[in-house]
């Protein structure tokens, strides 16, 4: 059994929260810049500059990158075999609380959904556990904007939609969203599981990284589809126009009923924070 | 060619202003989001005086980051707009506002109430909080301060980079600009 103390997870979240919100990750940057060399309509490529030049500042002067530094999504991955001294979820919490104040982050969490009174410090955080072989400790947090969260849907498909029905729904979520989630975006499906486990699959689909090919070639070939579908639409940078609606999509699948298919699309925009560290 | 201009937006200077024109903005522009139009509209609803005058005033939907130090405010790019469209035609028709900031959709309400009493919507570059904060000169919270992120504030901004999405006379940069592209294509 290993011990892990809550301190230390504390220390690791504030860290997390920081650099996720300052430091846009290396693979939203590299599929910004390889958007811009991909677009010919100059309206567009005027804007995907500005969105360069915008995280360029915001790591160069250490600040969010964007406002909305969201509520503070954290995924744990816990070994089976270790212990931790204290409330794991109250270490979790308190890392959030000092990483918002310390990194001079927006605090976006109301206590309640009608009462709305904001609790001040960004908690609580939305915790997902995963309990994994070994005896080791992931924690990532992805700060999640709610531009883009709110544009995202779920729907309960059947299997006579089959695949066609899954694109039409995602190229339709896009669709409807058209400029507000801040495009270009980040596309995370989840197909099949429960109502539930494909909401959370199309969340954990943002959590992988936008050029990252799906081991599965037959999920490889539908985010392809996807993505030249979606940037087939002209929503372009900031729904100007242009090509470059999405930077990415990916797709998360799991087992489902014999009735059932359900498909989430889960929407993020181009400042898409995902952060990872090892205990 | 971007045009500078300045604040207050007199109704004839937002009559000269086209959807698809990109602008540089200067001068005094509030900041307001959900909570604080919520409050503004009541207030006036219950005849009390607003903290400020929206007469030919510009609101920019957002809510900042705080500041570091050295800072005038933090991140600061646009929210959403179309979670103020409950608000947008009362205060365009009422108290006399002519300019707002933010980015995404409005419904035919508030493009009615743009048409008839002369305002223009500017989209700001979404999730460009880093690079918008460097356009802002002074801040200082006017009121509504118990709502933090949303409070109202009244900033000094100079040369904000803006495009005119939606103009005075209704017509839309989300449906031009996509069709221009599509267009482009063929």
């Amino acid at each position: 059994m290993r011990v892990i103390k809550g301190e230390e997870i504390t220390k690791v979240v504030r860290e997390l929260c920081i650099d996720a919100n300052i430091n846009l990750p290396k693979d939203v940057c590299g599929a910004i810049d390889l958007a811009i060399e991909a677009e010919d309509y100059l309206p567009a490529k005027n804007t995907l500059q500005l969105l360069i030049d915008n995280y360029q500042i915001a790591a160069k002067n250490q600040v969010a990158i964007c406002q909305d530094t969201g509520l503070a999504c954290v995924f744990i991955e816990i070994g089976q075999e270790v212990y931790v001294e204290g409330s794991i979820e109250d270490a979790i919490n308190e890392g959030v609380r000092q990483g918002y104040a310390d990194g001079y982050l927006r605090k976006s969490c109301v206590a309640d959904p009608l009462r709305r009174v904001n609790t001040g410090d960004n908690t609580p955080a939305m915790i997902y556990y995963e309990i994994v072989k070994g005896d080791g400790l992931k924690i990532t947090v992805a700060p999640k904007g709610f531009g883009s969260e709110n544009m995202s849907a779920i729907k309960m498909l059947v299997p006579a939609d089959g695949i066609e029905g899954v694109k039409k729904f995602v190229v339709d979520t896009v669709r409807n969203a058209g400029p507000n989630p801040c495009p270009p975006i980040v596309v995370g499906v989840g197909i099949g599981g429960t109502f539930d486990k494909a909401a959370l699959m199309a969340k954990k689909a943002l959590l992988k990284n936008v050029d990252e090919e799906n081991p599965d070639p037959f999920y490889a070939q539908l985010e392809k589809d996807l993505l030249e579908e979606i940037n087939a639409l002209g929503i372009g940078p900031q729904g100007f126009g242009g090509r470059t609606t999405a930077l990415g999509v990916n797709v998360l699948a799991m087992p489902t009923h014999i009735a059932g298919m359900p498909c989430a699309v889960n929407i993020n925009c181009h400042v898409t924070r995902h952060k990872s560290k090892e205990i | 060619m971007k045009k500078h201009i300045t604040t207050p937006l007199t109704v004839e200077k937002v009559r000269e202003l086209r959807s698809g024109d990109e602008v540089l903005l200067s001068g005094v522009i509030y900041t307001s989001r959900d909570a604080g139009h919520k409050r503004l509209v009541e207030a006036h609803k219950n005849g009390e005086e607003l903290p400020v005058d929206l007469k030919d005033a510009t609101i920019y939907f957002v809510g900042p980051t705080p500041a570091k130090p050295g800072q005038a405010l933090g991140s600061c790019g646009p929210t959403t707009s179309y979670r103020m469209d409950a608000y947008s035609p009362y205060l365009i028709k009422e108290c006399g506002l002519t300019g707002m900031i933010g980015k995404g959709k409005r419904n035919d309400e508030v493009i009615g109430a743009m048409k008839e009493y002369g305002a223009v919507y500017f989209g700001a570059i979404g999730g460009a909080g880093a690079l918008l904060s460097q356009c802002v000169v002074s801040s200082e919270i006017v009121a509504y301060e118990d709502l933090g992120a949303e409070a109202l504030r009244r900033l000094e901004v100079k040369d904000m980079p803006l495009t005119v999405v939606i103009d005075s006379y209704g017509e839309n940069l989300y449906q031009t600009g996509m069709q221009a592209y599509l267009d482009s294509r063929k």
